[in-house]
């Protein structure tokens, strides 16, 4: 069975693959025999952590996943809920971290890709699209390289295909120096009935490559070590994957069309691992055998082997179930749109996953073994000595620098901390409006979406405070849900559900893990509480350099409903004389704050509480209020607390521009930085020309909620009142501070100028 | 009245173009196929906006030899209306319809962005229910849209009172900085000599509605309709 | 020091897929070409530098093609000679 030219299954080889000693036990067990090198391959793909999650999976199946609206849970290409008159919501959240590190324009570029065909294959189309990006500080010029590349390769792509990019965060700091954060979540709509499962089904049905030829892009990295394959090393070499959102385009096109047709019975992008997962997927879920002739599938260059074929990455590629019978009518759909088709193998009845080459069988293995065999690991768990001395550190004890006596100047400071300050600079480069649904788009709390045909809308948003996470891993877990799930309710939308992309360090190294579980276990709490169940995502480990682990970052996208488009609220302040209301505790809470990070650059204390009760009745009175029409613009209080909520609720849309008088001098028991920049969970900022109404509504609640201020739309400052003092902040300061920061540091150099500094950085 | 839309590979206005005709202006729409020789019976073209062909030489250079374009050209030569949007301008620049070519913006980055242009002229087929000077609040999503001609080009297209849009300020004031993309005396749109052949950069089609931001394109639709009417 | 001329062309690193060049070579199809097996599209840069002499001068542009013209990680790049400007 080995072919000619193979290499030797030798314990360094096996150790190349990723494969340990007992996993590589367990293979020779479940084969009765020593593996083929294509086998090797195969096992190595398919067992790593990305396509497995073998660490994780233990840990990922105490979170909650069902609702009666949940149509598809995790498991499948994209999480799938319903919204009511037929319709339904396909979204998934994924990252491209380490692809982005290397090649920061391909790396995010393809991330969008990959993300749009894992929903467009549900039999949706994609309607949105948002990114949670982390960056290191932009000081560094090759941070700016970084972030530059990645936001016009998620800008070409996303815009090229014609989606408009409407949401996201992105935030800087130094823990993502060396490894950035790109994930991307792809939100698309479909009618239920239209709904496809990536289940291979029905003995004899014809299994058809679709769309790109395969390349030897990103093929695991183990083969280019192997003399026996090179004859030229450099063509071996694992190269970066590029995209081409042009072809993706007709895929989608061409994808839909083809589900709507009935003349297929299930689809799948080959993404992480190619062919080998995609085909070994699909035929697991369906508990059928498939066999796969790897000379059928048509490639970009000669003499690919089997291995290579199997693992290429290349982008555009999807594997399609057809029926039998229905192949020509397949191929006349994909020619319309200049795609090609080509059968490459058929679903039978004998339990195998079968490739050949040819007649000559190259890679065999028992039932759907290769999929449910992969090992299963429980790490130890131990929390680090360091993280918790640091958390027991009391941040009030954090001296005050001689310029905080303005408290202005710290409000400057903060609002044009990157992390804060507008990212314009950034959304202006993605189409926000193509496809005409875009009621908000970036800027706001979250998106809406308005649901054409009928008289809602969504409300998407991606969160994660990762300064939280790592400073108290399930406190943090469960803020992240309940900022996400506040900020959807802040446009109007009752959170419904959602995906996660879990960015975590070495899985092996127990104070990690120990983050993994907290933070796993916290976002199940929230979920629970909130009613949000988790309908897929994504795991990404191993985000370490030399300098250690990124902040763990359990990245949230929420997806909320807004069931009448008269309900749809804004962030900023619209209507001079309207009553300015906090919703939720003062509480003044200091640790892992913005405030300490920018103005002292120190990350310590207990992160804020998060009690969840409590945020499920801000969130329902919120909503209450909304609904009953009481309330012209909500915004969550977040990054640098009450103080630049109300500054953006200011200048934040430089078209809809307010002063505001606001008096917090009742709270004279809380030191005045923590009234300012405390960032105490459960709290919206509401403005409303019918403030007693909505205070009525909270104390009916039990929610704390006080009258704080009046809005002016045409006075010039910001005018806050604390028990001891008064600050009149001028608009036009705030505002250069928040909307000038970001492009005048990109200003400083030209793209491109760093690609000295990229050597040294390499894929884990 | 019908609007034949176009769709090339690569479009993705077609479908934001097809709802403003049928759900806003309450008519008739039909995508034309761009390996079609056929406009099945079209009054009003539209080349809408997208990446025809990924835009991966120039910017419409590809689109142009579609068998459709022949069928194009023909309709704009018998002096029908055709609106050409975005990557449908850059199309009608590679094609000959309009004078000058759509440039790689100044900044170098795609722009996104609602922007103010102020009508020109509001004695044409497209803008006649407009007012000369009114500022409109459209989206623009490009970055291939500066505008360049020869002086000689430019100095006729206003000679002849053919530049209908120009970049400007809230207040309607002509300046660079309200000039997203670099074009020459800010141009954003043109007609042809004729007065058929639309082409702007701002997307009207995505101007329909004050739900998503502004209702201000819908006249420019309107005003084909009430020129036929009339 | 004298005045050098030198060329670069940058082109798509073999082997990476090239949509550009992949959708010009079916344009080019369409339009009858049938005989073009591929098109590659890539940049052509003329630099003008004063250096000691023509060895000189195209090391130097060496370095810059590796630090700021081209992408090492999806592009390659071939100089031609310097020639006195």
């Amino acid at each position: 069975m080995p072919r000619p030219g193979d290499p030797a299954i030798t314990p360094a080889l096996i150790a190349e693959h990723g494969l340990t000693r007992q996993e590589y036990e367990r293979l020779f067990a479940m084969l009765g025999r020593t593996p083929t090198f294509t086998e090797l391959g195969i096992v190595s793909a398919l067992w790593s952590e990305h396509c497995s999650y073998k660490h994780s999976r233990p840990v990922l199946k105490t979170l909650p996943t069902e609702a009666p609206y949940v149509l598809q849970g995790p498991g499948e290409n994209a999480g799938v809920i319903s919204i009511g008159d037929g319709l339904a919501v396909a979204f998934k959240i994924e990252s491209h971290n380490h692809p982005s590190a290397v090649e920061p324009y391909q790396g995010a570029a393809t991330g969008v890709g990959g993300i749009l065909r894992d929903v467009f294959t549900m039999g949706a189309r994609p309607i949105a699209m948002l990114n949670s990006l982390r960056f290191g500080s932009l000081e560094s010029s090759r941070v700016r390289y970084l972030f530059s590349g990645v936001v016009r390769g998620i800008g070409d792509y996303g815009n090229c295909v014609g989606i408009p990019t409407v949401a996201g965060e992105i935030v800087f700091d130094p823990a993502y120096e060396y490894n950035p954060l790109v994930n991307a979540m792809c939100v698309g709509l479909l009618h239920e009935d239209d709904l496809i499962r990536a289940k291979a089904e029905g003995i004899g049905n014809p299994i058809i490559a679709v769309g790109a030829r395969t390349g030897r892009d990103g093929i695991h990295g183990a083969s280019f070590a192997s003399e026996d394959l090179s004859e030229a090393s450099d063509a071996k070499r694992p190269r970066i994957q590029v995209g081409d959102p042009f072809t993706e385009k007709l895929l989608l096109e061409a994808s839909l069309e083809l589900i709507k047709s009935g003349h297929i019975v299930a689809i799948q992008d080959m993404g992480a691992a190619g062919l080998t997962s995609s085909s070994a997927e699909m035929a697991e879920r369906g508990d059928v055998g498939v066999t796969i002739d790897v000379s059928k599938v048509p490639t970009r260059e000669s003499g690919m082997s089997p291995y290579e074929i199997l693992l290429s990455e290349s982008q555009e590629r999807m594997l399609v179930v057809a029926k039998r019978g229905h192949e020509e009518a397949v191929r006349e759909i994909l020619e319309k749109w200049d795609l090609t088709a080509a059968v490459i193998g058929e679903v039978i009845a004998e339990p195998v996953y079968r490739v050949t080459e040819g007649t000559k069988v190259v890679a065999e293995f028992p039932g759907s073994r290769l999929v449910t065999d992969c090992p299963s690991y429980s790490p130890d768990a131990r929390e680090s000595d360091a993280i918790r001395t640091l958390r027991a550190a009391d941040p009030l004890a954090v001296p005050e620098r001689s310029e905080e006596n303005d408290p202005i100047w710290t409000l400057e400071k903060l609002l044009s901390a990157p992390t804060i300050a507008s990212k314009s600079w950034a959304y202006r480069q993605y189409d926000s409006t193509v496809r005409t649904n875009t009621v908000i788009g970036p800027g706001g709390d979250a998106a809406v979406l308005r649901i054409r045909g009928t008289n809602k809308a969504i409300a998407v948003k991606t969160d994660c405070n990762g300064r939280y996470v790592y400073l108290d891993p399930r406190v943090g877990g469960r803020i992240a849900v309940a900022e996400a799930a506040r900020n959807v309710a802040c446009t109007g939308a009752r959170p419904m559900a959602i995906t996660n992309c879990l960015n975590f360090g070495n899985p092996t190294r127990p104070e990690v893990f120990f983050q993994f579980k907290e933070a796993v276990a916290g976002m199940g709490e929230a979920c629970r509480a909130l009613g949000t169940p988790v309908t897929g995502g994504n795991v990404s480990l191993y985000n370490e350099s030399p300098s250690g682990a990124v902040y763990p970052t359990p990245v949230i996208g929420m997806v909320g409903l807004i069931e009448d488009l008269s309900h749809v609220t804004r962030a900023t302040f619209q209507h001079d004389g309207d009553a300015v209301l906090l919703l939720g505790e003062m509480g003044g809470e200091l640790g892992g704050s913005e405030y300490l990070a920018t103005i002292h650059e120190a990350v310590l204390g207990a992160p804020p509480r998060c009690d969840l009760d409590l945020e499920k009745k801000v969130i329902d009175s919120l909503l209450e209020a909304i609904r009953a029409g009481l309330v012209s613009s909500a915004h969550d209080c977040s990054d640098g607390g009450l103080a630049i909520a109300l500054a953006e609720c200011c200048v934040a849309d430089l078209e809809c521009q307010s002063g505001a008088e606001i008096d917090l001098s009742t709270w004279g028991a809380i030191p005045n930085r923590g009234v300012l920049f405390g960032e105490t969970q459960g709290r919206i900022v509401i403005s409303s020309s019918t403030p007693e109404r909505v205070l009525e509504i909270a104390a009916k609640a039990g929610v704390p909620c006080a009258r704080i201020g009046t809005v002016q739309r045409t006075s010039d400052t910001l005018a806050i009142r604390l028990a001891d003092s008064e600050m009149k902040a001028p608009l036009g300061r705030l505002r250069h501070a928040y909307h000038d920061t970001i492009p005048s540091i990109m200003s400083r150099t030209p793209e491109h100028t760093t690609f000295d500094e990229l050597a040294p950085v390499a894929a884990h | 009245m019908k609007f034949g839309i176009v769709t090339f590979p690569g479009s993705n206005c077609d479908y934001d173009a097809y709802h403003a005709v049928t759900e806003i202006l309450g008519e008739e729409a039909v995508y034309l196929w761009h390996k079609d020789h056929d406009l099945r019976g079209s009054d009003v073209i539209i080349l809408p906006g997208g990446f025809s062909y990924g835009d991966y030489l120039r910017a419409g250079a590809i689109a142009r030899f579609s068998p459709i374009m022949q069928e194009v050209v023909a309709h704009a030569s018998s002096g029908a209306p055709v609106i050409c949007i975005c990557n449908g301008f850059q199309i009608a620049c590679e094609a000959g319809l309009l004078p000058g070519a759509l440039m790689r913006n100044s900044h170098l980055q795609f722009v996104s962005a609602q922007v103010r242009v102020r009508v020109e002229n509001s004695g044409t087929i497209f803008t006649n229910l407009y007012e000369t000077n009114e500022v409109l609040r459209i989206p623009v999503a490009h970055g291939e849209g500066r505008y360049v001609a020869s002086d000689d080009v430019l100095d006729a297209l206003e000679n002849d009172a053919r530049v209908i849009f120009r970049y400007a300020d809230a207040k309607g004031n002509i300046s660079a900085d309200a000039n997203p993309n670099g074009s020459e005396r800010n141009i954003a749109g043109i007609i042809s000599e004729g007065g058929n052949v639309l082409g702007m950069m701002p997307h009207p089609e995505r101007a329909c509605s004050p739900l998503v931001g502004s209702s201000d394109g819908v006249r420019l639709f309107e005003s084909i309709l009430a020129r036929v009417a009339a | 020091m004298s005045k050098f001329r030198i060329a670069v062309h940058i082109t798509p690193r073999k082997g990476l897929l090239d949509p550009q060049g992949k959708a010009v070579t079916d344009a080019l199809h369409t339009l009858g070409f049938s005989e073009v097996k591929n098109v590659h599209v890539g940049r052509y840069i003329i630099i003008e530098t004063d250096a000691y002499d023509a060895i000189a001068a195209e090391e130097a542009v060496t370095e810059m093609c590796e630090k700021l013209l081209a992408n090492p990680v999806t592009e390659d790049f071939e100089i031609e000679s310097a020639v006195p400007a």
